[in-house]
C-alpha cells in the first residue's frame, strides 16, 4: 500500500481520508514556538466534492489513493449511465448520475471531458471549459439589441438553461462557460 | 524535461532586489540599535559536536573524517557560555538549520538574530524587543498588547490550561478540531501546541505588536520558573499579523534543573525513535561556573522581513528559498 509523509503533501496529491479519496487543495506548515509541528491541510472529497480540514503530527503518513484523471470522449447516455472512451486506448466506462452530477447537462457527444477514476472507475466527471451548443428554446428578443444588458432565458439542445443576451435566437449555436454556467458568445456556423 | 534544463531555467533569484535591499537596510538598523545600547556583536560556530536536544527540532549532521558534526539549531549555548566566560551583553546575527521545516513560514535554513541581555528581567527584554521591531517595521506596528497566556487560553478554549486532558479533548471536538484526541494523546504540551496554534494564534490582533507570556511550565524549554508560581515560566512570545516573530525567556542559570531538563528531552527523544546526541557537557559546565541573570530573545529576520514588505510568504524575501531554488 502505497503511502505520503506529510512533507510530500502537495497540492494535487491524491489520498485517502476518512475511506474516500481526495485531492490536497492546501498544505499549511504549522510549528508553534518550539513545540511540535502540524500540517494543517484543507481536501476537496473526489466523490462528494465537499471540502474537509484536518491536522496531522508532521512526519505522520496516510494512504495514497489510485486515482487517476483521464480525458476521455463523451459517447452516449442509455438511460442509466453515461459512457466514456479513452480515445488512445478506445476503453469505455460508464459513469452513473452520482459521478456525473451537474456535469450532466453540458454534455453533448464527442465532448473531451476530464474522467476522474478511482481503482479504475469514474467518480467524477469535469466538463471542457467551454462548450457549444445550440440554442433550442428561447423568447423571441428584439432585434437590433447588442448590448446584452438584461437577457433572457434560453435552454439549450442538453437541457441546460442559461441566461442570454435578448437579440440571442432558437437556432443558434453558442459558447458557454461551463465553470460558472455563463454565457460566452455567439458562435458563427 | 531533464533536471539539468530546470536548473538552467531557474536560476534567477526568487525575490526581488527590493528584498535584497530592504534585507540590507535590516541588518544597518540591528547593527546600529545594538551599537548604541552597548550589546557587543558576536560569532559563534555554524558548525558543533554538540547540538540541542529538543525533540521538535530536527538537526542536520554533516561527516566531517570520521566523525559528525551538527549544523546549529539555535547559537543558545555557545552564547551563553561567552556570558558564563563575562562577555556581558551579546547579540548574534546567524544562520540557523532545522531539518524538515518547510512552509510558508518556514526554511530549513533561516536567518536568526539572538540577542542576551545581563541583567534584564522578562518585562525589559519585551520593551527591548518592541522597540527594536518598532524600528524595523514602523508603521506596520499599530500597538501593543501583553496578554497572559492563561487569560488568553481560558477566553479562547474556555477551560483552563491545566484542566484534565478529558476536558482539553472535549473543547476540542465543541470547536471542530475532533482529530486534536489521536494526534495529541496524554502528552500537556502537545495539547497545548495544538490548541495554541490552531485556535488562539489565528485569533490574535492584527497590526498589534502582541507579547503572550507568562507561558505553563510545560512549555518552559529553556526558560526560569516564576519565582513562587512554578506553574508558570519566564517565558514570551512576540506576534504580529498572527505571525510568531519571536521566542525569549529569562534564562534558566541553575545547572542541577537544566541537566535535568536535558535529561528529559532525550528520554523523549529515545521514546520516539529520534537520535539522541550527547549532552552539551560544556554549556552545562559553563552553567556551574556561573552564568550572570539574564534575558534572551530569538528573532526570525526572514518572518520580520516579510511583514515590513508586506508579503504572506518568507519565500518572496529568500533569493533562494530550499523549496524551490535548492
Amino acid at each position: 500500500m502505497a503511502t505520503y509523509s506529510t512533507n510530500e503533501f502537495k497540492n494535487g496529491l491524491k489520498v485517502m481520508l476518512d475511506g474516500d479519496p481526495c485531492t490536497i487543495l492546501e498544505n499549511e506548515f504549522v510549528k508553534p514556538g518550539k513545540g511540535q509541528a502540524f500540517n494543517r491541510v484543507k481536501f476537496r472529497n473526489l466523490k462528494t466534492g465537499r471540502v474537509i480540514e484536518r491536522t496531522f503530527k508532521s512526519g505522520e503518513s496516510i494512504e495514497a489513493a489510485d486515482v487517476l484523471e483521464v480525458e476521455m470522449q463523451y459517447l452516449y447516455n442509455d438511460g442509466e449511465f453515461w459512457y466514456f472512451m479513452d480515445p488512445a486506448t478506445y476503453e469505455q466506462v460508464g459513469a452513473d448520475a452520482k459521478a456525473v452530477g451537474d456535469a450532466a447537462k453540458w454534455l453533448k457527444e464527442q465532448a473531451v471531458c476530464t474522467v476522474t477514476l478511482w481503482n479504475g472507475a469514474p467518480i467524477a466527471v469535469t466538463p471542457p471549459n467551454f462548450v457549444e451548443l445550440e440554442v433550442v428554446e428561447t423568447d423571441p428578443g428584439v432585434r437590433g439589441d447588442t448590448s446584452g444588458g438584461g437577457g433572457k432565458p434560453a435552454k439549450l439542445e442538453t437541457g441546460a438553461v442559461v441566461r442570454v443576451p435578448l437579440f440571442v435566437q432558437t437556432g443558434e449555436v453558442i459558447r458557454v462557460d461551463t465553470r460558472s454556467g455563463e454565457y460566452v458568445s455567439r458562435v458563427g456556423k | 524535461m531533464s533536471l539539468g534544463s530546470e536548473n538552467k531555467r531557474d536560476w534567477r533569484p526568487c525575490c526581488d532586489f527590493e528584498s535584497l535591499q530592504r534585507r540590507a537596510w535590516m541588518l544597518a538598523q540591528i547593527r546600529q540599535y545594538f551599537h548604541d545600547r552597548e550589546v557587543l556583536e558576536v560569532e559563534t560556530p555554524l558548525l558543533g559536536s554538540r547540538v540541542g536536544t529538543d525533540p521538535h527540532l530536527r538537526f542536520m549532521t554533516v561527516q566531517e573524517d570520521d566523525r559528525i558534526l551538527y549544523l546549529q539549531t539555535s547559537p543558545e549555548f555557545a552564547m551563553k557560555r561567552l556570558l558564563a566566560a563575562g562577555s556581558g551583553s551579546i547579540y548574534q546575527i546567524c544562520k540557523a538549520f532545522r531539518g524538515g521545516e518547510v512552509g510558508r513560514l518556514h526554511n530549513p535554513e533561516f536567518t536568526l538574530l539572538e540577542w542576551y541581555r545581563v541583567g534584564f528581567d522578562l518585562d525589559q527584554l519585551m520593551d527591548d524587543v518592541a522597540s527594536l521591531l518598532r524600528c524595523l517595521l514602523q508603521d506596520q506596528v499599530g500597538g501593543e498588547v501583553r496578554l497572559r497566556y492563561g487569560e488568553l487560553f481560558e477566553e479562547a478554549i474556555g477551560v483552563s490550561w491545566d484542566a484534565p486532558i478529558p476536558e482539553l479533548n472535549q473543547r476540542a471536538r465543541a470547536l471542530d478540531l475532533a482529530e486534536a484526541g489521536e494526534i495529541c494523546g496524554r502528552n500537556r504540551s502537545l495539547w497545548l501546541d495544538f490548541l495554541f496554534s490552531h485556535l488562539i494564534q489565528p485569533g490574535l490582533p492584527d497590526r498589534e505588536l502582541v507579547f503572550v507570556h507568562e507561558y505553563p511550565a510545560p512549555l518552559a524549554a529553556l526558560a526560569s520558573l516564576k519565582p513562587g508560581q512554578p506553574q508558570t515560566a519566564e517565558r514570551f512570545e512576540v506576534f504580529l499579523h498572527g505571525v510568531e516573530l519571536g521566542n525569549g525567556y529569562r534564562e534558566l542559570t541553575e545547572p542541577t534543573e537544566q541537566r535535568a531538563r536535558f535529561e528529559a528531552e532525550q528520554k523523549a527523544r529515545i521514546l520516539a525513535g529520534l537520535p539522541c546526541p550527547e549532552l552539551d557537557e560544556s554549556f552545562l559546565a559553563a552553567l556551574e561556573e556561573g552564568m550572570p541573570q539574564c534575558s534572551g530573545v530569538a528573532i526570525g529576520l526572514d518572518r520580520v522581513l516579510m511583514l515590513m514588505m508586506g508579503h504572506d510568504s518568507i519565500e518572496r524575501v529568500l533569493p533562494f528559498p530550499m523549496r524551490v531554488c535548492c
